[in-house]
């Protein structure tokens, strides 16, 4: 049996040392091959890229070598896949070589695309890359006073993402004493200041009392560089001094490439996270077009129904468990204060007060990450 | 080519049913009508909201055994 995993990410790195251990023995006995592709040999903690941002850790702290997250039992290249030939069961690599596999989990993740919203990449700072996130705090630190504007492109990742960058920048301005100099203003592309109706409800009082403006139903549409104004496409515009911005994203170019779903989303079946109309093929993380957030929380949670099922189905020929759409997601309220969004596809989030041991709890999460991608936590 | 697609938002919370339409609405064409599902009665309010602050065009609202149904043209 050949497994072939490609990505190295969250969801991948989670799954392939999930099976390496469940599968020990047959791998040492030769049953089983676990592989796995990789674009990069080094292993980013993305969630970290917001810390990065405010100064609070630096691009180093965000890296491990990526083999050395990994079981001995996993066979693994730094050769990322530029073909998929699914009916075949066979991809093809960078480097021009042929793997073959009996089953293929797809973890790609996702990738910024500001260049499509024209004037984001000059007129807009963000925190999706370590480069963006380093220049994001030069920024901030050299900031003296004016407009901080937010403007939320969609899908992207992490979507509470631009609720903590708000409460982060409120604080941030207050350490620095200048936050009487500085005009908070957050749009967003629905109705609320956030999707998801509890942290909405949860967030706009909090957004009162920190004095953050906001303006719903804006979705980005042109930055104008030059004059510093962003417009919608719903047809208003927002006068900023420094824009800040969450970038679209969209799936891999590979996937793309390979005309295996629009935009790069891979259509996927949100239970068994099979890739539709191919059962061994299965697809985690932030490649998938299911309707959960693109978070490495979501991949994790996927990649330990997969390795189960997967495992499942070699040692007994049955599937164990379809994945419920499980994510659990800390919220930073501040410096020091953090609550959590825990939801399935049943369940809604229920927000709790932000606490300061919530907070501090994330602080551990954010070391305790490398025990979670070695699939032990 | 116009085409009808649907996009399955029924029991998901975060991002939600409708920032899954207006990132179908992105990847759409014009003249393509995307019909929502949806278990969320919040949608109900707030995708016709949306549409009608954008310019497009609705449909179709309804809720069947549950479910809305919402269909939006993408008109421009």
């Amino acid at each position: 049996m050949r497994i072939l995993i490609v990505g190295g990410g969250t969801g991948g790195t989670i799954l392939g040392n999930n099976l390496a251990r469940r599968l020990s023995d047959e791998i040492s006995a030769g049953e089983v091959r676990l592989t796995m592709l990789s674009a990069s040999d080094k292993h980013m903690y993305q969630p970290g890229l917001l810390y990065v941002a405010f100064g609070q850790m630096t691009p180093d702290q965000l890296y491990r070598d990526q083999a050395s997250l990994l079981e001995p039992g996993i066979e693994f290249h730094v050769d990322p896949v530029e073909e998929f030939h699914l009916d075949k069961n066979i991809v093809k690599t960078k480097s021009g070589k042929t793997y073959e596999y009996d089953i293929l989990v797809i973890a790609t993740g996702a990738r910024i695309v500001p260049q499509e919203v024209p004037g984001m990449s000059e007129g807009a700072e963000t925190f999706y890359t370590e480069e963006s996130a380093v220049r994001m705090h030069k920024r901030l630190m050299e900031f003296q006073g004016g407009t901080v504007a937010m403007v939320v492109s969609i899908p992207h990742k992490c979507p509470v993402a631009p609720v903590e960058a708000m409460f982060l920048l409120h604080d941030f301005f207050k350490a620095r004493g200048i936050r009487d100099k500085v005009k908070l203003r957050y749009q967003y592309p629905v109705n609320h200041v956030h999707a998801t109706a509890n942290v909405a409800r949860w967030a706009k009082p909090e957004f009162d009392k920190a004095g953050i403006e906001y303006e719903t139903l804006f979705n980005v549409k042109e930055v104008d560089p030059v004059n510093k104004v962003v417009y919608s496409e719903e047809g208003t515009e927002v006068k900023y001094d420094l824009l800040i911005a969450i970038p679209p994203h969209r799936g891999m170019e590979t996937v793309e490439a390979n005309n295996m779903g629009q935009g790069g989303w891979i259509p996927t079946d949100r239970f068994k996270l099979t890739m539709n109309g191919h059962d061994n093929v299965y697809v985690i993380g932030d490649a998938t077009n299911i309707p959960v957030s693109k978070t490495g929380s979501a991949a994790h949670f996927e990649a330990e129904v997969v390795a189960e099922n997967i495992t499942s189905l070699i040692k007994t020929g049955t599937l164990v468990r379809e994945y419920d759409g499980k994510v659990y997601c800390f919220i930073e309220a501040g410096y020091d204060r953090a609550t959590y969004n825990a939801f399935d596809y049943v369940n809604l989030p229920d927000l709790k007060p932000p606490s300061k041991s919530i907070h501090w709890f994330k602080m551990a999460y954010n070391k305790m990450y490398w025990t979670t991608v070695r699939g032990l936590l | 080519m116009a085409e009808n697609k649907i996009i399955d938002g029924r029991n998901t919370f975060c991002p939600g049913p409708l920032m899954e339409l207006i990132a179908g609405m992105k990847q759409a064409s014009v003249g393509d009508v995307l019909e929502l599902l949806s278990t969320d009665d919040g949608s109900a309010a707030d995708v016709p909201a949306w549409v009608s602050k954008i310019g497009y065009e609705l449909l179709g609202h309804e809720k069947v055994e549950g479910v809305w149904h919402i269909k939006v043209r993408k008109t421009k």
